[in-house]
This record gives C-alpha cells, sequence and structure tokens, in this order.
C-alpha cells in the first residue's frame, strides 16, 4: 500500500460545523484535567477530524495528554479508538484514502506539518493489539529499529538491547536464546517482545492498542505492571476494552462513541461520577 | 533517558528507490509493446518496399495466383522455389486443422477431468489429479514433438493405415496433449470458485450434489469453462515444437486430416534459419508472426475478460 | 395438513400433488468424467514409461560427461548439458530482479484498482500467452537486429559482427522475457502471504517504505522467490522456439564460455537428432537418453517448486 501523505486540510474547512450523529451531546471543545499537579502537558489535540474515504470516523477530537502519565482511551467497538491513536504516530498515513484536518501538538509542535514521518514515529512508539514480531530473532527483533534509524555501532545495538529487554522484564526468560526464532516464544512474551522492540528506540510516547487484548490474565498481569513501571520514562496512551483494566492502569481517561470524544478526565472522576449520561451508562455497561 | 542519536533519513535514497521500482514494473508493459513494435517493423517492407511487394505483396498472400503463365491460379507457399509462392492460404488451413483436431482431443478430456476434480472427486482423488496434470504440462513441448515423431505417428499408422505417417491427426493429439493442462487449469478454477452458498442453497432445497453440479455449478462456472477453451485454443494455434517435428510440413490445401499439413509457426520455425536477412521471404515471415501475435493477444484479452467478469460476479466487486 | 377444516371451507387452490421423483446418483456423469481423468493418466503413464526405458540404457557417467561423437551418433550430451544449464543461469540473473521488482510495485505500491496495476496485470498476462515461436521472432529482431547491431556500431571496428549474431546472452535474454511473468506470479503470490501488520510494525518503529521492503518484506518472500526462479528455469529449459535463431548450435567442438558465444542445449538437441539425422534407428538411443535427462531436469525442479509452494501456503494458514 502507497504510503500517502494524509491531506491535511484548509484551517477554514475545519471552521465549518461538523455533522455529528450523537445530537444530543455537545462536542466538548478541550479538556483540562481538572486537577491540577504540575504535570506537563506532552500531546494536545485540537479539533481533529479524520475521514477514511467518505465516512468520516472522528468528529472534532479535542484532548491534552500529560506527560509520564498513563491515558486511557475507552469506548464502544467502532467508536475510533484505535483511528484515534494511530493519528498521534501517523501511521494512518499507511492506509490509502483517509484525511485528516486539525492539529496533533507533540511538544508543542505540529506532528503533521513534519516532513519526515519517521521522524515522528521514533518519538512516538507503538504496540499493536496482535503481537507481532518479525519473523526474525530475538535479539533482531530489538535491534531493528536502531538499525532501521541508521544506528551502526555493533556494542551499542547490544547494549541497548540488553537493557531494553531488562526494561520490559524479558531478559531473564530469553537472555539464553536471542538468536531464536521469535515465533518460538508463547503470546504474552511475544507481546512483552513488541513492547521492548517499541521500547529500544526510546521514544517519549509509547502508544498501546489494545495490548493485553489477546493474553491470558498472567500474561495481562504482568503487561499491567510494565505499564505502570514504564510511566516513569513514557507517556502512555493505551486503547483498552477491559473497564477494569483502564481503572487500574490508568491516571486519565478518554471516553469515546461513534468517533466522538464524550468525555475526558481523571480516571477515577469518569468511573465514579462523570459528567455525561453516555459515560455512565457505558461504564455502568448499559451498553457496549 | 538519554535520546539516542539518530540519523535523518535520505530522502532521496527513498525517492531514488520507489522510482526504480516504479520502472521495473513497467517491464511486462515495455515487453509486450517490444514484441510487437519489433516483429511488425521488420514486416513493413512487405507494406511499402516495391521490389517486396513485388514478390511477395498482401495481395498476393491472400489471393488465387497464376504463378506460371496459363497454368490454373491457385494458393500456394513455395518461398523457395523458382517462382516464390507465398499464399498463406495453405498455412492458414493446416494451422486451423491441426488447432481443430487438439481441441477436439483437449476438451472432452480436459473438461470432463476438471468436472470430475471439482465435482465428484475425494480430497484424496483430487491430490492425485492435481500433480498428474501438473505433470503432464510440464512436459517440455519438444518432448511432445519428439513423441509423436518416432512413436505415436507409427503407432497410428499401423493402427488406422493412414498413407501418410506425419499428418494432422498425429500432430493435433500431441499439440491436444499440450492444451489439455490449459483447459483443465481454468476450468477446474471456475467450477471451485462457484461460492458455496449458491450450492448450499440449492443442497437445501433437496438436490442431490450432482444434481446441484449440473445445475448450479456448471452453468455458473459455463463463462469459465469457455475462457478455458478459448486460452486453450490460443495456445493450440501458437504452439510450434509439436507441429514442427509431428505435422509432416507439407504446405497443401485439403480437407482430409490424414493428410500432412503446415502451420504457421511451423513455418516460421522451419524457415527463418535459412531466409537471407531482409529478402521478402524475411519480411513475410515476421508478417506471419505479427498475425500470430495479434491472434494470440485477442484471444488471451478475451480470455481474461471473460475470467475477470466471472470474478466478479463470484466475489463482488472487489475492494 | 394439520387443520383439514379450515382448507375445506376456502376456496381449494388446486393442490397439485407434487410427486418426487427419487433421485437418480448421477452415475454416467461422474463415470465418464472420471473415464477423462483415467485416459489422461494412462497417457502420462504411457509416455513417462516410454521415455524412462527408453532412455535408460544409455545413461551413464560417460553420456553425461562427453561431447556427441561420429555425427551424434555416439558419444554423450555434456555440451547440451552445459549449454541448458549457463543458459538458464543467464536467464536467472536476468529475470528475478525485474520479476520480483514488478511484483513488490504491484503489491506494495499500488492499489488492485488503479489503472496502471490493471495495465500491467493485462500485459503479464498476454505475455503469458504469447506463442513461443514469436520470441524467438522477437529475440532476433530486438536483441540481436537492434541491440546487437547497436553495440557492433558503438563498441567495435566494423570488421565484422560481434554481437549482432546468434549468442548464449541474446538466447537467455529472450528466454527471461518469456519467463517473467512465471517469476511475477510466484513472488506476489508470497507477498500477498506477509501479514500487513508486520508492516505496520516496521512502520512504527521509523522505517521508511525501502527499508521495510529490504528488511521485512523481501526475506519473508525469499521462499516464493525461488519457487518462481525455479518455475521459470524449468519452463526455459523446456523451450526450443525462443532459442533456435537466437543461440543454439546443431553442433559446437566448443563450450561457451563468453557471452557472445553460441552453445548447444537438450531441447535443441532433441529437435536437431529428431529432425535431421540421416538414420534415426541410429541415433534413437542417444535421443532417448537426451529426452530422459531433459525430462528429469523440468520434473525435478517442478516438483522442488510445488514443495516449496505448499511449505509457504501452509505457513500462511499456521500464521
Ligand atoms: N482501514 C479502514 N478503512 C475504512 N474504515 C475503517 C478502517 N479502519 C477503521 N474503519 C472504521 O472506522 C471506525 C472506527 O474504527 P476503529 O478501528 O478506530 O474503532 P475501535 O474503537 O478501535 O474499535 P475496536 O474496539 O473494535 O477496535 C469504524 O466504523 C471502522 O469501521
Ligand atoms: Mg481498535
Amino acid at each position: 500500500m502507497p504510503e500517502e501523505e494524509t491531506v491535511l486540510e484548509e484551517e477554514n474547512m475545519v471552521e465549518n460545523e461538523k455533522k455529528s450523529p450523537v445530537q444530543n451531546e455537545t462536542i466538548p471543545d478541550k479538556i483540562k484535567p481538572d486537577k491540577d499537579d504540575g504535570a506537563k502537558t506532552k500531546i494536545i489535540v485540537s479539533n481533529l477530524d479524520f475521514y477514511y474515504g467518505d465516512s468520516q470516523a472522528l468528529f472534532r477530537v479535542s484532548l491534552n495528554i500529560e506527560e509520564n502519565k498513563v491515558f486511557a482511551l475507552i469506548g464502544p467497538s467502532g467508536c475510533g479508538k484505535s483511528t484515534f491513536l494511530r493519528t498521534l504516530n501517523r501511521m494512518n498515513d499507511t492506509i490509502p484514502g483517509t484525511r485528516l484536518s486539525g492539529t496533533v501538538l507533540l511538544d508543542g509542535e505540529d506532528i503533521y506539518k513534519v516532513r519526515d514521518v519517521s521522524a515522528v514515529r521514533t518519538r512516538v512508539g507503538m504496540v499493536f493489539q496482535k503481537s507481532n514480531p518479525f519473523p526474525k530473532s530475538i535479539f533482531e527483533n530489538v535491534a531493528y529499529g536502531l538499525k532501521v534509524n541508521g544506528i551502526t555501532n555493533k556494542d551499542l545495538i547490544a547494549e541497548q538491547v540488553e537493557n531494553t529487554l531488562k526494561k520490559a522484564y524479558l531478559w531473564e526468560e530469553v537472555k539464553d536464546k536471542l538468536n531464536n526464532n521469535a515465533y518460538l516464544l508463547s503470546g504474552g512474551q511475544q507481546q512483552r517482545l513488541c513492547i521492548a522492540r517499541a521500547l529500544a528506540i526510546r521514544p517519549e510516547v509509547v502508544l498501546m492498542d489494545e495490548p493485553a487484548s489477546a493474553l491470558d490474565p498472567i500474561s495481562t498481569s504482568k503487561i499491567e505492571d510494565l505499564i505502570a513501571e514504564l510511566k516513569k520514562d513514557y507517556t502512555i496512551v493505551i486503547v483498552t476494552h477491559n473497564m477494569q483494566q483502564a481503572a487500574r492502569v490508568s491516571d486519565n481517561t478518554a471516553f469515546f462513541y461513534e468517533g466522538v470524544m464524550i468525555e475526558a478526565g481523571p480516571t477515577n472522576k469518569i468511573f465514579t461520577k462523570p459528567d455525561k449520561k453516555k459515560t455512565e451508562d457505558y461504564i455502568t455497561g448499559r451498553f457496549g | 533517558m538519554d535520546k539516542l542519536q539518530f540519523k535523518p533519513k535520505s530522502r532521496w535514497r527513498e525517492f531514488i528507490g520507489e522510482k526504480f521500482i516504479a520502472l521495473s514494473a513497467l517491464s511486462a508493459l515495455v515487453a509486450i509493446f517490444l514484441i510487437f513494435a519489433f516483429i511488425f517493423k521488420e514486416s513493413i517492407p512487405i507494406f511499402t518496399d516495391p521490389d517486396i511487394k513485388e514478390e511477395a505483396s498482401v495481395d498476393k498472400m491472400v489471393f488465387k495466383q497464376e504463378f506460371y503463365e496459363g497454368r490454373e491460379a491457385k494458393w500456394s507457399w513455395q518461398p523457395n522455389s523458382e517462382v516464390p509462392k507465398y499464399s498463406l492460404l495453405p498455412l492458414f488451413i493446416g494451422t486451423i486443422k491441426a488447432a481443430l483436431i487438439a481441441m477436439l482431443f483437449a476438451v472432452p478430456l480436459g473438461v470432463g477431468a476438471a468436472v470430475y476434480s471439482a465435482e465428484f472427486a475425494s480430497r484424496r482423488m483430487r491430490e492425485f489429479i492435481k500433480p498428474i496434470i501438473e505433470l503432464l504440462a510440464g512436459i517440455p513441448s519438444v518432448v511432445l514433438g519428439f513423441l509423436a515423431l518416432i512413436v505415436l505417428a507409427t503407432f497410428l499408422q499401423k493402427t488406422f493405415g493412414f498413407v501418410f505417417r506425419l499428418n494432422t491427426i498425429n500432430a493435433g493429439i500431441a499439440l491436444g496433449l499440450a492444451v489439455i493442462p490449459i483447459v483443465f487449469t481454468v476450468a477446474e478454477d471456475a467450477m471451485t470458485s462457484v461460492p458455496k452458498s449458491l450450492r448450499d442453497a440449492a443442497l437445501a432445497l433437496g438436490a442431490n450434489p450432482w444434481q446441484v453440479s449440473m445445475t448450479v455449478v456448471l452453468p455458473a462456472a459455463l463463462p469459465g469453462i469457455a475462457a478455458g477453451i478459448v486460452l486453450g485454443f490460443g495456445r493450440a494455434i501458437g504452439e510450434t515444437m509439436i507441429v514442427l517435428m509431428a505435422s509432416g510440413n507439407a504446405a497443401i490445401i485439403s480437407a482430409s486430416f490424414t493428410d500432412s499439413i503446415r502451420t504457421i509457426s511451423a513455418t516460421i520455425a522451419a524457415e527463418l534459419a535459412e531466409v537471407v536477412f531482409g529478402s521478402a521471404h524475411y519480411s513475410v515471415l515476421f508478417f506471419l508472426g505479427t498475425l500470430l501475435f495479434v491472434f494470440t493477444f485477442f484471444i488471451n484479452l478475451g480470455g481474461d475478460y471473460i475470467l475477470g467478469r466471472l470474478k466478479i460476479k463470484f466475489q463482488g466487486r472487489m475492494k | 395438513m394439520i387443520n383439514p377444516t379450515v382448507t375445506e371451507t376456502a376456496a381449494p387452490a388446486a393442490e397439485i400433488p407434487l410427486a418426487f421423483k427419487p433421485k437418480k446418483g448421477g452415475y454416467i456423469p461422474k463415470g465418464l468424467t472420471l473415464l477423462s481423468v483415467i485416459i489422461i493418466t494412462v497417457i502420462l503413464a504411457v509416455i513417462l514409461y516410454n521415455i524412462v526405458f527408453g532412455g535408460i540404457g544409455i545413461i551413464s557417467v560417460d553420456f553425461l560427461t562427453h561431447p556427441p561423437e561420429q555425427g551424434m551418433e555416439a558419444g554423450g550430451i555434456f555440451p547440451a548439458i552445459f549449454g541448458t544449464v549457463a543458459l538458464v543461469i543467464l536467464m536467472t540473473i536476468a529475470v528475478v530482479p525485474i520479476g520480483v521488482l514488478t511484483a513488490i510495485y504491484l503489491q506494495e505500491f499500488t492499489s488492485p484498482d488503479s489503472r496502471i496495476t490493471r495495465l500491467i496485470r493485462l500485459a503479464i498476462n498476454n505475455l503469458a500467452g504469447v506463442p513461443s515461436i514469436v520470441f524467438g521472432l522477437f529475440g532476433l529482431g530486438f536483441f540481436i537486429g537492434f541491440v546487437g547491431r547497436g553495440m557492433d556500431l558503438l563498441f567495435t571496428d566494423g570488421s565484422g559482427p560481434v554481437w549482432a549474431q546468434p549468442a548464449i546472452i541474446w538466447a537467455s535474454l529472450t528466454l527471461a522475457v518469456l519467463t517473467l511473468p512465471v517469476v511475477i506470479v510466484a513472488t506476489e503470490e508470497a507477498l500477498r502471504t506477509i501479514p500487513p501488520e508486520i508492516k505496520d510494525a516496521s512502520y512504527a518503529l521509523g522505517a521508511t517504505k525501502l527499508q521495510t521492503i529490504i528488511r521485512v518484506i523481501l526475506p519473508q518472500a525469499t521462499p516464493g522467490i525461488l519457487t518462481g526462479a525455479i518455475l521459470a528455469v524449468s519452463r526455459g529449459a523446456g523451450e526450443v522456439a525462443p532459442i533456435m535463431f537466437t543461440g543454439a548450435a546443431y553442433y559446437l567442438p566448443y563450450l561457451p564460455g563468453k557471452l557472445n558465444d553460441q552453445f548447444m542445449e537438450l531441447g535443441y538437441h532433441i529437435y536437431v537428432m529428431a529432425t535431421q539425422s540421416p538414420d534415426v534407428e541410429k541415433t534413437k538411443p542417444i535421443l532417448y537418453g537426451t529426452v530422459l535427462v531433459l525430462l528429469v531436469l523440468t520434473f525435478m525442479l517442478n516438483f522442488l517448486a510445488v514443495i516449496l509452494r505448499s511449505k509457504i501456503r501452509s505457513k500462511r494458514v499456521n500464521a
């Protein structure tokens, strides 16, 4: 598939009122987490509209994501969580026929104005729903990102691979079989390898799209522990279907519904006394 | 945590790489174009060069000619005689006759085997039939020609008492062996790609499997089977080594299938090696090649078109 | 009827009794189509039997390693084996890169519906159906008459043709054009089996498209590319018509050592011995031996390709 540059629409197009499918909800403009603990904002998304061809998948989404926190995206299937997540590192550019308007600022810089897409992706890493290691050795999987980004120093690569695997709590399990094919690992190990692979290039933000949905409870809890550990060094945005998981791992949560960001705020507030009726219905399991 | 020092990516390398790939991808298109351009180019003199037109104009190739004064006008292919004769009719007739026998032989066997494989065969049986067809397809045509020349011709002559050992039937049967795999593969593919929902609908109405085959699958796959036959015919017209070795190569006009024949392809193969570069004969042989190319081009286009339509019908428009 | 009283009062919509016929099993079509399979199998068995038993007697180390003697009525076929191998190696070097790049372009750079993709596909399908003798004409007209002559004009003093004459390089390039569709189709099939998630993973790590192709896609597609190359070799090794005028020689006292040397080839050797030998009975054992060698060579290659392909397919199922 051709990696087309996603078309940035003219600013004035953004001003046109977009018809949201959720008519009775007012579209929130910009959500500020109401608890001010001095956290720095890492990503600011404003007025984001996203289209797959003619069908609009995101409607005027605005969000702030704080540094060194875990941000959870929840909502029913098909509401646009993955789509939104992929706008944050321009992975949607790889899908032909997609369009986007609005801005995504990373440390104040619009990532859609950056000419070199891969520079954005080295800063904003991604872990996918289905573990997708390369059919290469464990070592090569972790080293891949370093190599494609022009690092040739063998010692540096080996050191970084080891450090990253340790950080992903995988080192003890794989240190004797670094040259084995990654497919020989268990499902949970494969997913942790994919996390390690994403961490190896030291991104600033890590996007995770339902990273534990295909795993057993033990592997899932290992990943959750890992996430809690990682937020010291990284900003994490995680999509999850599992509300307990969102409650356990995240600091802030946003609720999406039919392409609209309904409500965002501190996780305990969203889960205990949400402002919007839709959110309440969803977290109490009345739909979705 | 320190940032790693990454090298910025070279946009140029990326750009050149992509353009290089795109350019290479035009190879097949360029090849088709060059093939036509270069064989047609060599045959242009028969339309333009006055000396060559004198010897072999299109008129002379098509209409009866009075080659010797006072004698009866006729169609004749004798490019190397004192008076070179370039009538294409004997070659056309030979080509069609050989293809006809080949199709008579290959279609029942190819379609029959395809129907059996797609409709009646057990899984294990199918796993036996497929390699058989692949083996048959893998036999080089020069080997089929050799067998027709050495073995089949003798066998047929002994059995049926043919006057000419190398004749249309002999060449046609060997040609048919080369055509069977094409007919089989395309037809079987068409039948197995009939959507399961269609079969199930008929089965649910109480039809038994063979009624489903005859009333649902075969009619639905009929265009595909036709495409297989059309593509097989294209192969039969263009195949060279078999007819060159097994047909007797006599350019005569005859309705009998026990006479020898000379096909267009075999004529090119047999005569091009000795022909004088740039002569009328040379141009005529390239002209024959152009005709073959154009004919098979349209046959393939037609076959492809049918198969493309069928695919859309079975799968819905591809996303 | 569940409730007969109701139907009695309502105007009876004349219930026609449906007399279902007991279903016949369709033994006749099943039997007839099975007969087609049996006939094809028997023919193939007879062909293989004939060749194996006709040729096995003469196969020996000497036969495989010595040149022909006494006007091909004695000796071996080493130069023809050598020439065939050299021919297909050169052909592979030419066709694999271009075919692979084309497949990459079609699978990774364009959508299947785009105009250019459809045009290229059309060209590939048509190229696969061009008669092999037309490739021979093309090789003569384009490679020898145009490229070769151009090279002579540019690089030689004009004392005589160096490149503008039949040679192994022109024959192998002609075969490369002929086998291009084989390589493209096999590579495309392999590329289609690569899960898109793996490409996503590569992009997400900041790899460019070219890096992803070179480091992730190509290594994954290697078995498929190999399959394509093997199939191309097996096809190329069996073709005679395209090399008759572009480089194959009746007999050569030396082995080809330069790109512009002529060469002997197994298929062409068979054709020559079968049709030009003054006493076919005398050359028959050698002839059969040569056919056996050619057949074993092509079958072995096909077999290898089938195994590789089934491995790739089972991998896709597991993934
Ligand atoms: N590649 C695509 N092309 C066209 N439409 C798409 C594509 N991917 C997603 N969509 C559509 O966009 C909408 C949002 O999809 P998305 O995958 O973002 O939902 P999601 O919230 O991640 O759902 P899930 O929880 O099931 O993963 C859906 O209606 C979906 O059908
Ligand atoms: Mg999703």
